[in-house]
């Protein structure tokens, strides 16, 4: 892996350039090779075909989504996610998905977990839109692994303003800043 | 309901049992393996024997096979390419995501349990050292009759005295959390969560995804069987207690290290409910000694450190999803104690222990390569599992402590991966199938 990848100082912002295969050296998890985790965390980036005539339901779950979290906003934490980006765009006629999430897990650690959460806030019902996804996904957790893993689309270039650092850092952080705020105010 | 006439009685129920052998065998001849195999088949403990409570037994005779050894008795490629990608490939294959490297490479692994030549393990659990003498001669005088049956090395096993209850050879009290399966009519002790889908476990029943997972082909050969992954740990006991004595300055806060380390003191008891002494009452009771949690009780882990062996292997509720990664363990101590006092002599001791699951990858391999080996688990950055955790010397173990948190650097490597192997443990109508050709009637 190159030096880049190294964790530095979060004062430096860092970038990293990431070969076509989406990895340094090869490192086999347990579903196939490990990205690395650069100075913009893990993350992944899955690029689909939506069947025809999905759009309006895909984009109505955004929606749902939106819903589930304001009644839940703890639903998703055990994925340590720091952004989702979800994008409808065109190849030519078809319209394509694409699910960006940036987060400080390792994927291939926590599969199973993140397809249990798709599974329990309804993103699946978002997955059975793309085009190749395995209808039998439920009892067949290998065959949604493949998928996502075929579908995904490394990026080769990653860029990090404040480096390796995790959501829950900058939660705590932010919380210390409160809680001093709080008692700057108590001294008064 | 659990098909307890068909079902190993091996993951139901834990007999006392103070001695084993494990035998690892390579089928040379598949004629011989098979009928070395039709011989056996009635000895095979069965899960119905063990739930009736029938306590007459003295002894308890497992099999179970590699994916080479149903292959050498004759099932066919298109029913093997119906089992999972990581029994297919086999543990050593996967030595690199499960942390077997350096000195815990297959290359060093001894009796023959990285050989493609692993066919099959007969496990015998025994009531003591005599009985076992005498079921292993009386085996050994049958399976003379098929010299195609290879014995590619054995394990014998004893319990480390003093013998009131199981314990490693590093003092540590064994047997504390095990899950419970629905329908075993068990009613899980205090603290250990509601008994499990028996899906996790065997093969062909509903798990706790909701959902009952397609079988591997032919169903005979699946249905009511389980995945086992053997891990053989040489235990370094001269390096442990040469540890403790470098880390602590007195008898009472070496305890308190060996303590941290694990979780628990040696004796069992919880660091949750006994932060800063011992206490062995607690300890035995079964009622108390497994009755907490970490998310109320320990959130910063002051008590329980956050990369201790117990609080990795087990997170309860700080996890999520924890009742798909729960897994039975089975097994014992090998190797002859080493009385407290003496410096370490060289000889190999240490556990030699099964883990029992529907899915390797998605429970044992979890542990192994999450729990166990990620340096960063819980964000403690670069620590790992301080006993089953791949160690060269370069990794930490934080212990919370107010004011100042304590961080003992470069932890030796306490335990060495000696051997390991995936086996499926089929169901006693899937071993007639097999002792049969592999084809159905």
């Amino acid at each position: 892996m190159s030096n880049a990848s190294k964790q530095t100082d979060w004062k430096t912002p860092a970038a990293m350039a990431i070969p076509k295969e989406g990895y340094f050296t090869l490192e086999q998890g347990r579903y196939g090779p490990i990205y690395p985790r650069t100075p913009a965390c893990h993350g992944f980036t899955i690029i689909s075909k939506i069947k025809a005539g999905t759009e309006s339901d895909i984009r109505a779950y955004g929606t749902t989504i939106e819903k589930a979290i304001e009644g839940s906003p703890d639903a998703l934490a055990p994925l340590k996610l720091h952004y989702l980006r979800w994008v409808l765009f065109d190849i030519g006629p078809d319209k394509y998905f694409m699910y960006q999430g940036i987060f400080d897990t390792d994927f291939d650690k926590y599969t199973e977990d993140a397809i249990q959460l798709f599974k329990a806030t309804g993103v699946t019902t978002v997955f059975e839109k793309l085009e190749g996804f395995p209808m039998d996904w439920r009892t067949n957790a290998p065959a949604f692994i493949k998928f996502v893993r075929e579908h995904q689309c490394p990026s080769f270039l990653e860029y990090g303003e404040y480096p390796f650092v995790t959501a829950a850092e900058i939660k705590k952080a932010l919380a210390l800043k409160d809680a001093f705020s709080a008692m700057l105010d108590q001294m008064q | 309901m659990l098909d307890l006439d068909d079902i190993q009685h091996f993951l139901l129920m834990r007999p006392r049992a103070l001695a084993a052998r494990y035998g690892f065998l390579s089928f040379r001849k598949p004629d011989d393996g098979r009928a070395w195999l039709a011989g056996i088949i009635d000895r095979v403990g069965r899960g119905r024997a063990e739930a009736a409570g029938d306590h007459t037994d003295a002894r308890w005779v497992t099999v179970a096979f590699t994916l080479n050894g149903l292959r050498a008795l004759g099932v066919d490629e298109a029913s093997l390419a119906t089992f999972p990608e990581e029994f297919r490939q086999g543990m050593a294959a996967r030595a690199a995501m499960l942390g077997d490297t350096g000195a815990n490479h297959p290359d060093h692994w001894v009796g023959g349990l990285a050989s493609p030549d692993l066919h099959a393990i007969v496990i015998l659990f025994a009531r003591d050292v005599a009985e076992r003498e005498r079921s292993v001669h009386e085996h050994q005088k049958y399976a003379a009759q098929f010299p195609g049956v290879e014995v590619l090395s054995i394990l014998d096993l004893e319990a480390t005295p003093p013998l009131d209850y199981a314990h490693d050879h590093f003092g540590y009290r064994d047997r504390m959390s095990q899950p419970e399966i629905e329908g075993m009519g068990v009613t899980p002790t205090p603290g250990s969560g509601a008994p499990l889908k028996p899906g996790e476990f065997f093969l062909g029943y509903p798990d706790e995804g909701g959902n009952q997972p397609p079988l591997p082909q032919p169903e005979i050969l699946s249905r009511n069987g389980s995945f086992l992954a053997y891990r053989r740990m040489e235990e370094h006991v001269g390096r442990f207690r040469d540890f403790l004595r470098q880390n602590g300055s007195t008898p009472e806060e070496q305890e308190l290290v060996a303590a941290k380390l694990m979780g628990r003191w040696r004796s069992g008891a919880p660091l949750v409910l006994a932060p800063t002494r011992d206490d062995p009452e607690l300890a035995s009771d079964p009622q108390r000694n497994n009755n907490f949690d970490y998310g109320t009780m320990d959130p910063h882990g002051y008590a329980v450190p956050l990369g201790s062996h117990i609080r990795r292997m087990n997170p309860r509720d700080t996890a999520p999803n924890m009742n798909r990664r729960r897994m039975i363990r089975r097994g014992g101590t090998y190797g002859p104690p080493l009385p407290e006092g003496v410096p370490d002599d060289g000889v190999e001791r240490g556990l030699a222990a099964f883990v029992g699951c529907a899915s390797l990858i998605r429970q044992f391999e979890f542990a192994q390569n999450v729990w166990v080996n990620d340096p960063n688990f819980h964000e403690l950055k670069n620590e790992r599992d301080p006993f089953v955790g791949t160690h060269d010397g370069s990794y930490d173990m934080t212990i919370p402590k107010r004011p100042i948190r304590k961080k003992i650097t470069g932890l030796p490597a306490f335990c060495t991966t000696k051997g390991g192997a995936y086996f499926f443990l089929p169901g006693i109508r899937a071993l007639k199938f097999l002792a049969a050709g592999a084809k159905e009637d």
